[in-house]
């Protein structure tokens, strides 16, 4: 009982520990920048969202290591930029219509072509080495070695220039604040985005049974259900969410490179570990902590800023050694 | 004799490397409780684990309803009519009463919402917490919310794999009075070692020892076997 009572009172220390060192940039930086970087770092936040919450979920119901999650956020990012390149028009277009049109079609081609490979991926590689960690690791590895160089292959080594959107560009002015339009989209995807994760897993019985899954898998297929059908879809619905959070930052970014998912990679992790295995809350509020975090240290401490999570996960697994949110096995 | 619903012939089982299943065969017949029970380590849990086929036969056949199910896979063992209670309950603690019972309610329709409101009536507590977390349920409560699950298909056969355990004698009792009421409409497989239940619930009863069954007969006959009782069984204060 105690424990439980000390459980959530870490929980709640941790997050009003981390909204007020939040608040402390204010001292230093002036309120128009602060709103310009904390509107980026959410922005960037949704987005880590996207790619963590099918790591959180994989590893949670399917507990496996799935190294090749940043190699399937790169492809979704050259989906997107093969879609982008071909509509080229539809892109400069001064239409909201098409550019929206654009993006849609830029998502759909991620989400769709990422979700077969990650199908694929499941039924011929992953499911071959469950219940085993090293085996997962180097397997997944490999297979990212394999869809990077097929990066290469395809759409060139080089460093390309990810084309935007003309109503994505620009920005407005709110009381002499500059907020630049597209993190605001990317803040309105990751929380729809998260709303239907939410909705799919609360609501639908489908969900339900995920849920059910991540806690005892035996237990499911006990009752009927085809868990290995199952691990199936939440592979492939965890590529695709990784595709489409490598479409939104290839755009945020304004690059796509072979592998930009190894970057990104990592902090799905810091992620993940932070929030909790198998909770999308827990990727949600891990992912907000970290992108904040990023984006303010990187302002003010530039030298700071490729380690400032790795920091924030150590000091939040002293406190809470199994995340924010963790779903119980 | 009617047939039997589960026939199970000579299976083996092995957990790693060691051999936990040596020959064990038993059958449930229709209408009837039938018990496994045996002392720790004999091969009980086990043997249900087998029938459900979250564990692999190595060798050996298992028969229900005359179609031989040792090869296939457990979700397609439950969708045959079978359904499994195991010795941890196995109740989904993050999730609600009513979302445990929707992971149980196989179809959603009309039939299937009759048959819950009924398994309700057997289960009035679990209206009471319809919207709680099971996990927040005390042990009697998970143990009937993991029963209830198990009989809200058309189960034709329930394993249960140690009901009481744990449990207090009043709650034992209420236990013995549902396994009772569902046996008319369910095959039963009881895995007890509290012999008290077993004697008030079962109507025949094999006895494993190290992985095979050394006795096996009805119930009535086990009651006049002191010296099998004391050897084999553990025998409960009421």
């Amino acid at each position: 009982m105690v424990s439980k009572v000390a459980r959530n009172w870490s929980r709640k220390v941790i997050i009003a520990g981390a909204l007020i060192l939040f608040l402390l940039p204010l001292i230093q930086i002036p309120f128009r920048t602060y709103v310009t970087l904390t509107i980026a770092g959410l922005a960037m936040g949704m987005l880590l969202f996207l790619v963590a919450s099918g790591v959180s979920i994989i590893l949670g119901l399917m507990d496996v290591l799935n190294f090749a999650h940043g190699a399937l956020f790169a492809w979704g990012a050259y989906a997107g930029f093969s879609v982008f390149q071909w509509l080229a028009p539809w892109v400069r277009a001064d239409s909201v219509a098409l550019n929206i049109g654009v993006f849609g079609l830029a998502a759909l081609a991620a989400i769709l072509a990422v979700g077969i490979l990650g199908m694929v991926l499941e039924r011929m590689i992953v499911r071959r080495v469950y219940g085993n960690h090293l085996f997962q690791i180097l397997i997944t590895f490999g297979a990212t070695i394999v869809l990077v160089e097929l990066i290469r292959v395809i759409w060139g080594p080089n460093d390309e220039v990810m084309p935007t959107p003309l109503t994505l560009q620009g920005h407005w002015d709110v009381f002499d604040v500059v907020i630049l339009r597209y993190p605001v989209l990317c803040i309105a995807l990751g929380a729809a985005t998260y709303g239907i994760i939410q909705w799919i897993l609360k609501q639908t019985k489908l969900g339900i049974i995920v849920r059910a899954g991540v806690e005892n898998r035996d237990m499911v297929q006990a009752m009927g259900y085809n868990i290995y059908l199952l691990f199936t879809g939440v592979f492939a619905f965890g590529a695709a969410l990784a595709a489409f959070g490598g479409l939104a930052m290839s755009i945020f970014t304004m690059q796509v490179y072979p592998d930009m998912g190894s970057t990104y990679l990592l902090f799905a992790f810091i992620v993940v570990i932070i929030g909790g295995l198998g909770s999308a809350t827990g990727s949600l509020v891990g992912a907000l902590i970290v992108g904040l975090a990023y984006n303010y240290v990187a302002y003010m401490l530039p030298w700071a800023a490729a380690g400032v999570n790795i920091l924030v996960m150590i000091v939040i697994l002293l406190i809470r050694p199994t995340g924010l949110f963790p779903v119980g096995k | 004799m009617s047939e039997p619903i589960l026939k199970v012939t000579d299976i083996h089982t092995y957990i790693g490397r060691h051999h936990i299943l040596q020959g064990v065969s038993f059958e449930a017949l229709p209408d009837s409780v039938t018990v496994l029970i045996g002392r720790n380590g004999a091969g009980k849990s086990t043997s249900l684990k087998t029938v459900i086929g979250l564990l692999p036969a190595f060798r050996g056949s298992i028969v229900f309803r005359g179609e031989p199910i040792e090869d296939k896979k457990p979700y397609e063992i439950a969708r045959l009519g079978m359904a499994f209670v195991p010795e941890d309950m196995g109740i989904f603690t993050t999730l609600t009463v009513e979302e445990n019972m929707r992971v149980a309610m196989l179809a959603e329709d009309k039939g299937s919402q009759g048959r819950l409101e009924k398994v309700l009536e057997i289960f009035p507590d679990l209206r009471k917490f319809w919207k709680a977390k099971a996990g927040n349920l005390s042990g009697g409560q998970k143990q009937m919310l993991a029963i209830a699950r198990a009989i809200t298909n058309d189960t034709d056969l329930l394993l249960i794999d140690e009901p009481s355990k744990g449990l207090a004698p009043v709650i034992v009792e209420s236990l013995i009075q549902v396994i009772n009421r569902i046996k008319g409409k369910s095959v039963v497989v009881l895995v007890e070692q509290n012999f008290y239940m077993a004697s008030r619930v079962g109507d025949r009863y094999f006895i494993l020892d190290d992985g095979s069954v050394v006795h096996s007969g009805t119930m009535t006959e086990l009651m006049e076997r002191e010296d099998l009782q004391s050897r084999y069984l553990v025998i409960a204060q009421r």
